[in-house]
């Protein structure tokens, strides 16, 4: 299994996604250190979704370079990171199935992949439900499943999007608890939400989006107390930006 | 109308005796139409789930191919079979006109392409599902096609017995290829049509009677198959 420490700092230089004619991401740059909780914030058709895929390698930009730039093999990548998608994909199999999948991608031995998949379920309090088909979870329990999935795989990053748009509150605040929990694991979390009490509940640092561009990065309590933009604060404000 | 409650009568009669005759035709039927659904399946579920998920050149004339193949006419396809294992075609050395292997043969190029449709169909759709995901884990082509049969597998199967079923009721094709030769190519299909002409209306009608339980066992199957994985999956 990967070890922590490999591929962060993520830098983006210069990243534009071009689509149909449409700039969807323009002349993007940030660098994503290891150890926080990043956000990336901002309206609808900001490009936030397109940066998480762009970032973990299912979209290519079209130009500027993305790169991984720590001290492990930047080919292998790929091993490093796990995403999650606003609607939880689970396989036609039980519970406990859609884990020991993943692990035996990962090479991962038999017999370590059932005591690595017990103690997932139990993580994620699906233990009790291990046997069951997968597709009878409630939407909450699916999304849980997803990110009990993501961090067996033991990521460096975990890529979320939107992981909580199709919850109720209480399942969200489960999955919240359980992003919280697999960063204190270890886990660099880079994560979109158009929720901003989200956001707040869970930010350590912004990265504030608007049409495709970057308006504002900063550290979160300095973003929600104090935004440097006009289109930050007119998004804080809960107004609607052109 | 009582010729035709004397003939079901008797007809009863042989398949509650096991009439031998009756139970070898049966047999021969049920192996032919199974191994030519297996081997249906076996070509079949790969190129379906390879036209559903790569491009590769010569990708729309197999697509166009595998439509069009779907609706053969089973007798234009004993034709063709016919044509190509007579003596002077070119797999005439091996002498398998009129043997259960062309039969098989002959059913096997008529389901193949249902299977490939229905397998190309439900490979799509459940990519479009979990497309993302599986190149986010890292997933290989080969690892894509076997997760994504697995997870089809009840579409699937509906599919393998739609297939069993249009192998088993055909008559055309192994007519042609199998020239219905006594204890040898004999079939129910072919039989019922021979005894019909013939006159023999009980034999007919047990056979008749056979078929007909077999599609309702293989549409019943169909159906608990769907209600199983609808209970399973929504």
């Amino acid at each position: 299994m990967p070890t922590h420490g490999q591929i962060l700092p993520l830098v983006f230089d210069k990243v534009s996604y071009v689509a149909k004619g449409a700039r969807l991401v323009d002349e993007f740059s940030v660098t994503l250190d290891p150890g926080t909780r990043t956000i990336i914030l901002g309206p609808n058709g900001a490009g936030k979704s397109l940066i998480l895929r762009l970032s973990h390698g299912l979209l290519q930009p079209t130009s500027g370079a993305i790169r991984w730039e720590g001290p492990g093999d930047g080919n292998r990548a790929s091993l490093h990171q796990a995403m999650v998608f606003q609607r939880p994909m689970t396989l036609r199999r039980s519970v406990g199935a859609n884990l020991d999948y993943v692990l035996s991608l990962r090479k991962v031995p038999r017999e370590l992949r059932r005591a690595k998949t017990a103690a997932a379920l139990k993580r994620a309090g699906l233990f009790a439900m291990r046997s069951r088909p997968a597709r009878v979870l409630s939407a909450g329990e699916q999304q849980k499943l997803a990110l009990g999935r993501a961090w067996v795989m033991e990521p460096e990053v975990l890529f979320l999007d939107e992981p909580t748009a199709s919850l109720d509150p209480a399942a969200t605040r489960e999955v919240e608890n359980m992003i919280n929990a697999i960063h204190q694991a270890g886990t660099k979390i880079i994560m979109t939400t158009h929720d901003l009490g989200q956001a707040r509940r869970l930010a350590d640092d912004i990265i504030f989006m608007h049409q495709g561009r970057l308006i504002e990065r900063a550290e979160a309590g300095e973003f929600f107390e104090h935004p440097r933009t006009p289109q930050a604060e007119a998004f804080l404000n809960g107004e609607l930006l052109p | 109308m009582s010729e035709i409650w004397r003939a079901l009568g008797k007809a009863m009669v042989l398949i509650a005796d096991f009439d031998p005759d009756l139970v070898e035709i049966i047999g021969l039927s049920l192996r032919v139409s199974l191994t030519a659904v297996f081997i249906a399946t076996v070509i079949g579920l790969p190129v379906g789930a390879a036209v559903a998920l790569f491009r590769f050149p010569g990708r729309p004339v197999l697509v166009v191919l595998i439509n069009a193949l779907m609706g053969l006419p089973p007798v234009v396809v004993g034709l063709i079979v016919y044509l190509l294992l007579s003596r002077a075609g070119p797999f005439g050395v091996f002498n398998l006109l009129y043997t259960p292997t062309a039969m098989i043969i002959a059913q096997a190029i008529l389901i193949g392409p249902i299977v490939a449709a229905l397998t190309r169909q439900t490979v799509e759709d459940l990519w479009q599902e979990y497309g993302e995901q599986l190149t986010s884990f890292g997933v290989g082509p080969g690892r894509a096609v076997r997760t994504l049969l697995w997870d089809g597998r009840f579409s699937l199967l509906t599919g393998v017995l739609a297939g069993f079923g249009r192998a088993s009721a055909e008559v055309g094709a192994v007519m042609i290829v199998g020239g219905n030769i006594d204890h040898l190519t004999r079939v129910m299909t072919t039989s019922i049509t021979l005894e019909t002409s013939k006159g023999n209306l009980e034999i007919a009608l047990a056979l008749g009677i056979i078929l007909l339980i077999i599609a309702l066992g293989i549409n019943a199957s169909a159906y608990a198959i769907r209600d199983v994985a609808y209970r399973a999956e929504s």
